[in-house]
């Protein structure tokens, strides 16, 4: 029984999910926010891989979304699509729908090997170091997107709708909610079966003394190699989910910022707990979109109580205020994170009796 | 066939020469120590011949095979275990995961089956589990298996470490000063249970020791360097009477 309730829970989960959205019981804007926590846990947790178990610091994981988004973007435009640069479909636009999980993967794979080029330099070095070579991978991966014109350049990348209306018109389906559900589950599992072998550990072992673990047999550099590839492979299938959810991509909206976002949610959840940052990128997704109706509340009762010259208004940049500040008080008075480094069957361990998670 | 045949081993950092011209030759199943004042070297051998420096000069063969150049992975893989001055554990790690993880030298299933969770996987880590067990349960350590390295006393700690070491099923054990920091019942349990280690298992022994008592009494054979130099070797009796190493131990003035 323990073996099912997780797969149960989720294909219920799933099934009322799917099904809400399809009959329009929930509107687009509530599909939009649960899409867009099924990518964050993905980008939380994929980076926790790096950040949290195996203890190094890179902060551009936004350029491994971004090259998942353009080549599964570009794919799907070039195979299934009429488009003026890349002219018409090269197959059928009904089979996009079977295409999508592969050319999701190819998303997915192209990212990998980009992070198999930032893997190399951390054979070497660590700390600082390793943090400065990620932040360039992230400029050098938006700077080349933006000069380069046949995919748009700055302006950006756009086609990717009619992908969704061409599945839409295979079968009538939320395809993206569909898609996004999976991918978010597909990446927990992927995170939590690689962690939790003995293989896996080993960059646990790297995180608590790499010379140890080089000593006692783990073949370091390829376990690094691994993380880094598993880490960034995934981001690259978010960035896929986020194109074809928005529709349109440009090379800003993969800057620092976005690493930085990816970077709070790992922080928030906790470095090395698949659980934190499972519920830090739901609480994260949340907290940003309820700012939304936050400010304009703030903004409203500050001018009423006279607090506010009648020329100023609080816009949503404070959103950029009030997140760090958040950030600051969480590593003043929490430092560990939500979780601190554990799951949440190891704080409750009562629910180990109901849950059986491999 | 040597087991382990150094020779000329010299080792330079900047100016300084940690170690020069070093040679020793183990058929197989010593017990032989390492002495020395500190800063002579020592555990610059075990860092070279762990495989976690390069040598300036000379060579080491591992049963006839030069290790020169492998990665410390690949040296462990070949069969030399060892533990540290200062102890590595992974300290926020269960003490059975610190065997597991060891396991890596012979994992047995590759990522795809860890992801996929294949019978071989399967396989694989209820053999990695087995190995674990036994290993902590033939040193007493099967109660400390789900602890933390770091809530351990120091005493217990060197007893896993040493658990760790064993079990990659090395022939040769390097112990870096497995005495130190110890009182003197846990010394008294330490000589017992690395003559036990050495009695057991088919195992060669080579360890730095700064606590006579425990080299005296282990070893059949003991080298000493000095500013890493080799100044003497010779069975305990002969070391203990040595003027030389009494010189280097206690200085010029006390002869
Ligand atoms: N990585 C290094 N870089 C520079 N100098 C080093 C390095 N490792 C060791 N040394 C120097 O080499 C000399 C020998 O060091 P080593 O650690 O081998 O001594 P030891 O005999 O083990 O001493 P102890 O009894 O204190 O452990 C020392 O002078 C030390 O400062
Ligand atoms: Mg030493």
């Amino acid at each position: 029984m323990q073996r099912f309730s997780v797969p149960l829970l989720l294909a219920l989960l799933f099934g009322a999910l799917v099904a809400a959205s399809h009959t329009g019981a929930i509107d687009l804007y509530i599909q939009s926010v649960i899409m867009f926590i099924g990518i964050n846990i993905i980008l939380s947790s994929s980076l926790n891989i790096v950040n949290g178990y195996m203890g190094e610091f890179a902060c551009g994981h936004a350029a491994f979304m971004a090259i998942g988004a353009y080549v599964a973007s570009i794919l799907n435009v070039l195979l299934f699509t009429k488009d003026k640069y890349f002219g018409p479909p090269l197959l059928p636009p009904e089979l996009s729908l079977y295409f999508f999980p592969l050319v999701l993967l190819a998303g997915g794979a192209a990212a990998a090997l980009a992070g198999m080029l930032v893997a190399i330099p951390s054979f070497k070095t660590r700390g600082d170091y390793l943090a400065i070579i990620t932040i360039a991978a992230n400029f050098i991966v938006t700077s080349t997107i933006i000069n380069m014109n046949a995919i748009g350049g700055a302006r950006g990348f756009m086609g990717m709708k009619k992908i969704i209306f061409s599945m839409e018109d295979v079968l009538e389906l939320p395809w993206m909610l569909i898609w996004v559900i999976l991918g978010t589950v597909f990446s927990v599992w992927t995170i939590r079966r690689f962690v939790s072998s003995t293989y896996g550990k080993g960059i646990i072992a790297i995180h608590q003394d790499e010379i140890a673990a080089e000593i006692m047999g783990v073949n370091t550099n390829r376990m690094k190699l691994m993380a880094f590839m598993i880490s960034s492979g995934l981001a690259g299938i978010a960035g896929g989910l986020f194109a074809h959810i928005l529709g349109y991509i440009n090379p800003g909206s993969f800057g620092i910022l976005k690493s930085t976002e990816c970077l709070v949610m790992v922080y928030l959840g906790g470095m090395g707990s698949l659980s934190g940052s499972v519920i830090s990128a739901i609480l994260f997704t949340l907290l940003l979109e309820g700012l939304r109706f936050v400010i304009p509340w703030i903004n409203t009762g500050l001018h009423w109580l006279h607090l506010l010259p009648d020329a100023y208004e609080v816009s949503q940049v404070w959103k950029w205020v009030i997140i760090p500040l958040i950030l600051v008080l969480l590593m003043q008075f929490r430092p560990e994170g939500i979780m601190g480094n554990k799951e949440l069957s190891d704080i409750f361990p009562r629910l180990k009796r109901w849950y059986h998670f491999k | 066939m040597a087991l382990l045949d150094i020779n000329g081993l010299t080792q330079n950092f900047g100016g300084l020469c940690a170690l020069s011209d070093f040679s020793i030759r183990f058929e197989g199943g010593e017990l032989t120590g390492l002495i020395g004042p500190n800063g002579a070297g020592k555990t610059t051998v075990f860092n070279l011949t762990s495989g976690f420096y390069r040598p300036s000069q000379g060579d080491i063969r591992f049963r006839d095979r030069s290790i020169v150049g492998r990665k410390p992975h690949q040296i462990t893989g070949m069969g030399i275990a060892r533990t540290f001055q200062n102890i590595r554990l992974w300290k926020d790690m269960s003490v059975l995961d610190n065997i597991r993880i060891s396991q890596h030298y012979a994992m047995g299933y590759s990522l795809w089956d860890a992801l996929a969770r294949t019978a071989n996987y399967d396989r694989a880590e209820k053999k990695i589990l087995r190995t674990a067990s036994e290993i902590l349960e033939s040193l007493d350590l099967t109660r400390y298996a789900d602890e933390l390295p770091k809530n351990l006393p120091y005493g217990i700690q060197r007893k896993v470490e040493i658990a760790r070491a064993l079990s990659i099923q090395p022939s040769l054990l390097l112990l870096d000063e497995p005495a130190a920091g110890l009182n003197s019942s846990d010394v008294q349990g330490l000589i017992q249970l690395i003559r036990w280690i050495h009695e057991t298992f088919d195992i060669t022994i080579w360890m730095i020791e700064h606590q006579m008592a425990v080299v005296m009494n282990l070893c059949s054979w003991i080298k000493v360097i000095d500013f890493g130099v080799t100044i003497a070797e010779g069975t305990p009796d002969e070391i203990q009477n040595n003027p030389d190493v009494i010189k280097a131990y206690l200085g010029d003035d006390n002869i």
